[in-house]
């Protein structure tokens, strides 16, 4: 093993007993085709994308459907809560959920209004609460709350997915400061879960040590969407890769990068 | 009183006359619909897949017919 392939090597996460390569978990909303959405899922490398729970279009059964482009069996369904302003919305939504895919990993979110599509961080707990009784192992997306981010987890939250901004608004990390807090005090992982709006917002996130990144609107609202997925997956992978590197110290004058000795 | 050999259910919020004696898993064939790709909930309750073939339909039920669909 060389030196480089030692440096890049396996640098495997993990959320609730399931090991990950990628630290890249992508939406499947808002692409313009099944093809795009899943050929930039293909370009981002990302083991897991998020799906929303929705009734069947019974006028219209034959249409085709996400499982007929992104097969299960090969990348992780995470199912989402999107929509749900309450509780129970978002139980009731997982538990069908649970019973469409199977399986009990799933992402949470309980939101507190439409215009910000901020979290309902009471709510949420609540119904973190009751789906971890209930067998799930939930993903949080929460507010970047590094006290309500540890109540999650001792509620039974196997991630912890604060927002950089809000949802779709690709503003970047507006509050990295609180973001390094929840970093530093949980033991569960935590992923930057909405506001990324390019490649480096996603570096930035994986810089400050989070173990993952998820986003939809930045790659399917890219005019590029599959050239953006492949920048999501360097940006994670290169933020990672500084985080593990450990970056140099601020210092508030320059300092050369040549030696003052020998000078003519 | 005329002899009725159907039931009004409701289906995913849409009001449906079916046939007596039909189970969930033959409903969602006569829809179109894949039993292996869709969760049952009926009236409010989740019906187990397992149970979809052998569950059968009654008068006044409200089913919620759902899969996984894009999202973020």
């Amino acid at each position: 093993m060389n030196v480089l392939s030692k440096v890049v090597g396996e640098d495997s996460w993990s959320v609730a007993g399931r090991s990950f390569t990628s630290r890249l978990i992508v939406g499947t909303g808002k692409y313009k085709s099944f093809e795009q959405n899943a050929a930039a899922v293909e370009a981002s490398g990302a083991e897991i994308v998020t799906v929303a729970v929705r009734r069947v279009n019974i006028a219209d059964p034959g249409q085709p459907m996400l499982t007929d482009f992104i097969d299960p069996k090969k990348i992780v369904y995470l199912p989402n809560t999107a929509g749900c302003f309450t509780a129970e919305e978002a139980i009731r939504t997982l538990r069908l959920a649970r019973e469409a895919g199977g399986w009990t990993l799933v992402k949470l979110e309980v939101l507190g209004e439409a215009k910000t599509l901020y979290p309902d961080m009471i709510e949420t707990l609540r119904a973190t609460e009751i789906l971890a009784k209930e067998g799930f192992e939930p993903m949080v997306y929460c507010a970047d709350d590094p006290i309500a981010a540890k109540k999650l987890e001792d509620a039974g939250a196997v991630a912890i997915m604060p927002l950089g901004a809000p949802i779709g608004s690709g503003l970047g990390l507006q509050n990295q400061v609180m973001i390094r807090l929840i970093v530093e005090n949980a033991r569960v992982p935590v992923l930057v879960d909405a506001g990324v709006g390019t490649a480096s917002d996603a570096s930035v996130a994986m810089e400050l040590g989070c173990d993952g990144v998820l986003m939809n609107t930045a790659i399917a609202e890219a005019k590029d969407p599959v050239t953006m997925a492949r920048a999501m997956k360097l940006a994670v992978e290169s933020g990672r890769l500084a985080y593990r590197a450990g970056r140099m110290g601020k210092r508030r004058y320059a300092d050369p990068s040549s030696p003052l000795a020998g000078l003519i | 009183m005329v002899y009725d050999d159907t039931l009004s259910i409701s289906v995913n919020g849409e009001h449906r006359r079916i046939l007596k004696g039909l189970t969930i898993a033959d409903l969602a064939l006569e829809l179109g619909l894949e039993p292996t790709k869709v969760a049952v909930e009926r009236n409010m309750e989740i019906v187990p897949r397992s149970t979809l073939a052998e569950v059968k339909i009654e008068d006044g039920d409200d089913l919620e017919i759902v899969t996984f669909v894009g999202g973020g």
